[in-house]
């Protein structure tokens, strides 16, 4: 804690502030806001109610107009203060509005109809938390189904992508074998395939095999990555051939060469394919469309788009579904960071 | 214990030859070393006995039995590499148990076998350390022990002490030595240092260039180098070489030597022609100072290195040297008496290939 207090107010000046000091402050106040606006926009609005979302001017914190209940009336009425007349200063609830007139009516005196021009008053803003955006979710919407569609598809593809794509790169990086490079060029040269042109072949494809609105419609067609051999080959050329030689002389398979040996040394590029592969799976919107058509097999990301309807958008409950589909993501990444940053250094301290 | 028959091993990399046609034979529980300059094929010659590299052509046997086909694990071998190859996350016991595990032999005698070859090496307290937390020195003994637990019937050793600083190499030196005679197991030890060969082996096969130049005790190597290239090598400082004309002198031969004159040795005259280009060799620990009538020469002192028990004189004109025991004060450009005593000189023909002394006693 302290450790951090002295990074966040490290400084080159001593005593007093140099003008670079000011500058990268300036520079990370400036990113900060730039990286972390947006985010916190997006979470402070998903606590806003469906009138706070629309009004204008917006405000930051979600408000929402303060509604009390009055004896002898069923629904709470919305409060206002009145800023003219005789009545100023005082903080009344609207029974109805008729043209440019409002019928008020004193929470503390409900038997008194008061007559108030709806210009000589305003609203009497309080800050809410709108909680039941999130908590409809899980009743009104089918959320834990997406959910568990997301985690699964996500879980599954990431286990699959690292175990096929390392495989791949073990293979292409300590095999010498004829051919070996033309493969691995091959392989490089799908990078250069959009998918949206093979999207209807690899469609027909999966309709073959009978994975349409299937998960596994979802997670086969992408584990193999280029990216991924690539990165993990790269990696793997690093480990020493001795150590594989030395395996061999151990008595090891070559199943268990890469399972004890390569697969633990390559703990870092695989922690960064997993991340990627993560948000790759998390975020994935095209493919899912196409393969997955009946609502209970959709994903978060394709539920957030089913919320955009033709006439009218819920944009209370999309934010608040944004905010959840941000968060595993986030918290993968939070977990594994670590594992990056060890692997970077590492890799350079030899 | 074991036998090594190697019969015309030949090893091509895309139709180039690197070794070619190597004969060579270890008896049971010799300590061979493989010694020879960088790039000699003494690395890959290791590596096709031990099966890591495929035979191209030839034969390999253990113990009588033809292994070219058998995977490396199945030869009963163990190598240890130059790079010690210890498997950076695993903790020491682990990378000695690896071996043993992929084995599937019981947990109880894995663990006896590792702690006994532990305890060997002096490794007990640093079983659950990774290789990383452990010098250099330990590091070695955790590769050699990784050999050990396995029972091999050879060791190969791969340049195993070249990455360690010059003390512990000594110190490994004399540990591996002693290995091996409580152990008695046969060793392949590949080195390009010539001292690791000279005190370690009882058998140093010189290589160059994929080729076996000299198989031989080390002390035979160094008295009856078999051509120019192993006296060259064998020694240190270098042997002096001098060129000039073969002669005849008094029933033995001299060899004519341009602004010195003519130098006797007792190398027999069998096969070459007067007056044939050869060359001359003579250790520097060989030559001695001052004058006794016989290839008395003098040349100018360029520089000498003065290390107390011995003195190294450099010559420039003939590039010569001069070692010998003591303390022989000598100052830059002054001119020194020395004689070539005949029967330590050496004399190789045009191919390098020495001539064969005229009397066997003479050499010591």
């Amino acid at each position: 804690m302290t450790r951090l207090l002295a990074m966040l107010t490290a400084r080159r000046g001593r005593g007093h502030l140099h003008w670079t000091d000011w500058a990268s402050y300036l520079h990370l106040l400036i990113g900060l806001l730039l990286m972390f606006g947006p985010v916190l926009w997006l979470v402070l609005s998903s606590f806003k109610s469906e009138a706070g979302l629309v009004e204008f001017p917006p405000r930051l914190l979600p408000y929402e107009q303060a509604r009390v209940s009055v004896e002898g009336y069923q629904q709470p009425l919305a409060l206002f203060r009145i800023t003219a007349g005789d009545m100023k200063g005082r903080e009344l609830a609207e029974v109805r509005r008729i043209g440019l007139q409002a019928q008020m009516v004193d929470p503390a005196n409900p038997r008194e109809i008061i007559r108030i021009p709806a210009q000589d008053r305003e609203r009497v803003m309080r800050l809410h938390f709108a909680l039941e955006n999130y908590g409809d979710l899980t009743g009104r919407f089918a959320f834990g189904t997406y959910l568990w569609n997301s985690v699964f598809i996500t879980a599954m593809a990431t286990l699959i992508t690292l175990l096929v794509n390392s495989m791949a790169a073990f293979a292409l990086s300590k095999y010498r074998f004829s051919g070996r490079d033309a493969v691995f060029v091959t392989i490089l040269a799908t990078l250069m395939i959009p998918p949206t042109i093979i999207l209807v072949p690899n469609f027909f494809i999966a309709s073959a095999l009978g994975l349409v609105n299937s998960p596994w419609g979802v997670i086969w067609p992408g584990v193999a990555t280029p990216t991924g051999v690539f990165l993990l080959r790269q990696y793997m050329l690093t480990i020493p051939d001795e150590l594989i030689d030395a395996a061999r002389m151990d008595h090891a398979s070559e199943w268990r060469i890469y399972w004890r040996i390569v697969l633990p040394l390559s703990a870092p590029a695989l922690a960064v394919l997993a991340i990627f592969s993560v948000m790759w799976r998390w975020n994935e919107f095209l493919w899912p469309m196409i393969v997955l058509n009946r609502s209970e097999t959709f994903t978060l990301q394709l539920a957030l788009n089913s919320f955009q309807g033709e006439l009218t958008t819920s944009w209370n409950y999309l934010l608040a579904m944004t905010v959840l589909t941000l968060l595993p993501v986030t918290a993968i990444f939070l977990l594994l960071q670590r594992y990056i940053t060890q692997g970077i250094a590492s890799a350079g301290v030899k | 214990m074991a036998t090594l028959q190697l019969r015309r091993v030949v090893k091509r990399f895309h139709e180039t030859a690197v070794i070619h046609g190597v004969d060579l034979e270890a008896a049971e529980g010799e300590f061979v070393v493989f010694v020879g300059p960088s790039g000699c094929g003494k690395s890959t010659l290791l590596r096709m006995i031990c099966g890591l590299e495929e035979v191209s052509e030839g034969d390999i046997l253990i113990d009588g039995v033809r292994v070219n086909e058998v995977p490396p694990a199945r030869r009963g071998l163990a190598m240890v590499f130059q790079s010690y190859a210890l498997y950076p996350h695993m903790s020491v016991y682990q990378n000695l148990s690896f071996g043993l595990e992929n084995l599937r032999l019981p947990r109880a005698e894995i663990d006896a076998k590792v702690r006994e070859a532990a305890r060997m090496l002096r490794l007990d307290q640093f079983l659950e350390r990774r290789p990383t937390a452990l010098s250099g020195g330990q590091r070695q003994r955790v590769a050699i022990g990784r050999a050990i637990v396995r029972e091999p019937r050879i060791f190969l050793f791969d340049e195993p002490l070249s990455n360690l600083d010059a003390e512990l190499r000594v110190q490994m030196r004399g540990e591996i030595a002693q290995l091996h005679h409580r152990l008695g197991t046969n060793m392949i030890y590949v080195t390009h240092d010539q001292v690791e060969a000279m005190t370690m082996a009882d058998k140093i096969v010189v290589l160059r260039a994929g080729r076996i130049e000299q198989v031989g005790a080390p002390l035979e190597l160094y008295n009856a180098p078999a051509n120019q290239f192993v006296a060259g090598f064998i020694g240190s400082p270098r042997m002096n070489f001098l060129e000039g004309p073969l002669t005849a002198v008094d029933g033995s031969i001299g060899v004519v030597v341009e602004g010195i004159g003519t130098i006797r040795t007792d190398a027999s005259g069998e096969g070459v022609t007067e007056g044939a280009r050869v060359t001359l060799g003579i250790r520097p620990e060989h030559v001695a100072l001052g004058r006794c009538g016989c290839n008395d020469v003098s040349f100018d002192v360029a520089q000498s290195e003065q290390l107390g028990n011995t003195t190294t004189l450099f010559f420039a004109s003939p590039g010569f040297a001069v070692q010998v025991a003591g303390q022989v004060p000598a100052r830059r450009g002054e001119a020194m008496s020395l004689n070539l005593p005949p029967d330590r000189c050496h004399v190789f023909d045009a191919d390098g290939k020495a001539l064969p002394r005229q009397s066997k006693g003479a050499a010591a």
